[in-house]
């Protein structure tokens, strides 16, 4: 739009929006600062204390401290095993939830087993993954797929079953076999859906992975908090939380950013 | 008098659900001929949509036979288009790659049927527009592009199952004028269903009015307009109009 067009009005209008969101913004760093500041001052005081509740300058000085290798190790762990997890998880949940569509007979014997897995607390399937298939990465890897793989399916099956029914109709009225119906239909109009549960899936991996570090690990950013706990060394807990939180973030926002993508291409 | 391209002969549809059994039509004899439009009304829920599904392959009949051409014929035909009240266009792909669908899925995406979705989309308006996706199309627009999606396989007689009773007023006036004349021009038999009786006179060359479920044929009208280039909107303004009106909102209402 040219802009010697725009009203006073729109103007003042356009204004409003962009104050409030800086006024937001500079809240929400204002609010960050203050915490970290208040952390840093009642630690210095011996108000709180810091051999418990760490302090903003120990999880600098940790952080500095750390052996660089060491600590990219240490995320390049995590990182793998949750990536791996995740695409394992989505991918086998898809593929499931394709051959619960297909035959709808396999979806209602399926159902009641499904429904109670989805509500089972998967971290107390932990032992079992371990004996099964050994403790080290397999077992964190194969809990981060079981706790993503059920959502997956349910939520995935249940788009799948929604299809608009007349498109459906539409399509069966040309003679489309089942694939078409899959291929041109049923799996392009849950797209979005699929890039929710992508959504869904980074979260649960992470958990699933750090659960499984926390079980079996000898690295990875579970480990360095099981670790730092069992030492009770608050500083390099913290450390680590805080990185997980960043790394958590990064990923999410890949998710999204996958999604413009898609949604791009699409339109 | 042109012969008839489909017939149907004796159909029955019985539902079974866990309370019970629903006989849905009983009985139903009815012929089509060559570049006829025919209306089915009747009250709501009689199983007028059930009849037009059965004649398009996509529900089981118990009894009967639908032969088109004078062949019988058992499932989905090449040679019967359907079109229901959504337009159903994939918001994925553009207004192209939308008509070209039945072409895509019956595997016969020729170079000559190209040519003829083509020219169908310029003879109707819609070629500017090939390459926008439905969002981006008025809804007088969409169902015209999801009619060509129809007529690009070729069918012979083409069935309308209240498509036009998503739009508004105004849009469902001018598509029924659209339809109605495209149809005219590429010489194709409608048999359409409809719970509007405006539209059923405005459209037709016959109405068959059912009955209340179990569902028979009532009655068969001929509907007649003695003037030239009769359209859906010019024949609303002659005195026959009101009239086979009367008739038919007492045959339904009254005796339903």
């Amino acid at each position: 739009m040219d802009n010697k067009n725009i009203s006073q009005d729109r103007k003042k209008y356009l204004k409003k929006i962009r104050i409030n969101k800086i006024t937001i913004l500079i809240t929400q760093i204002l609010l960050l600062v203050a915490f970290i500041v208040l952390w840093e001052v009642l630690a210095n005081a011996k108000i709180i204390n810091s051999f418990i509740t760490s302090s903003p300058s120990r999880i600098l000085n940790t952080f500095l401290n750390m052996n660089d290798s060491n600590l990219m190790m240490h995320i390049g762990v995590t990182v793998y095993e949750t990536i791996i997890g995740f695409i394992a998880g989505t991918l086998l949940g898809v593929v499931i939830a394709i051959l619960l569509w297909w035959s709808e007979f396999l979806s209602k014997v399926l159902e009641p087993f499904l429904v109670v897995l989805s509500s089972l607390p998967k971290t107390a399937l932990g032992p079992i993954i371990i004996i099964w298939v050994g403790a080290g990465t397999p077992a964190i890897i194969v809990m981060a797929v079981a706790i993503s793989l059920v959502v997956t399916i349910l939520d995935m099956s249940n788009g799948f079953f929604n299809t608009d029914k007349e498109k459906i109709m539409m399509a069966k009225s040309f003679n489309a076999t089942k694939m078409q119906l899959l291929t041109k239909i049923v799996i392009p109009s849950n797209i979005s859906t699929f890039i929710n549960t992508l959504k869904v899936n980074i979260g649960l991996s992470l958990v699933g992975v750090i659960t499984g570090e926390f079980l079996v690990s000898k690295a990875g950013l579970g480990y360095l908090i099981v670790y730092g706990g069992q030492v009770f060394q608050l500083d390099l807990v913290m450390t680590s939380v805080i990185i997980l939180g960043i790394v958590a973030a990064i990923m999410y926002q890949s998710v999204v950013i996958l999604e413009k993508i898609i949604l791009r291409e699409k339109k | 008098m042109s012969k008839n391209i489909l017939s149907l002969k004796n159909i029955t549809k019985i539902y079974q659900a866990k309370n019970g059994e629903t006989t849905a039509l009983d009985n139903i004899n009815l012929d089509i001929r060559k570049g006829e439009f025919v209306s089915i009304i009747g009250p709501s829920g009689c199983g007028k949509s059930t009849l037009l599904s059965i004649i398009a392959g996509l529900e089981e009949k118990n009894t009967g036979e639908v032969y088109l051409d004078g062949k019988k014929i058992d499932g989905i035909s090449s040679e019967i288009g359907y079109m229901l009240q959504k337009d159903s266009l994939l918001e994925w792909r553009t207004i192209y790659k939308n008509i070209i669908l039945g072409l895509e899925i019956r595997g016969i995406k020729t170079k000559e049927n190209e040519e003829y979705v083509n020219d169908l989309l310029k003879k109707y308006k819609l070629y500017d527009f090939k390459d926008k996706y439905p969002t981006q199309l008025s809804g007088g627009m969409r169902q015209r592009a999801a009619l060509i999606r129809t007529l690009a396989v070729k069918p012979k007689i083409l069935l309308l199952d209240e498509a036009f009773s998503a739009l508004d007023y105004q849009t469902r006036i001018m598509v029924t004028k659209d339809v109605y004349e495209i149809l005219r021009q590429e010489g194709i038999t409608a048999l359409i269903v409809t719970h509007d009786i405006s539209e059923s006179i405005s459209l037709s060359d016959r109405v068959v009015v059912l009955t209340k479920r179990p569902a028979k044929i009532k009655a068969i009208h001929e509907i007649k307009f003695d003037m030239p280039n009769r359209t859906p909107i010019n024949c609303r303004e002659r005195p026959e109009f009101s009239s086979y009106f009367d008739t038919l909102w007492k045959e339904l209402d009254i005796n339903g």
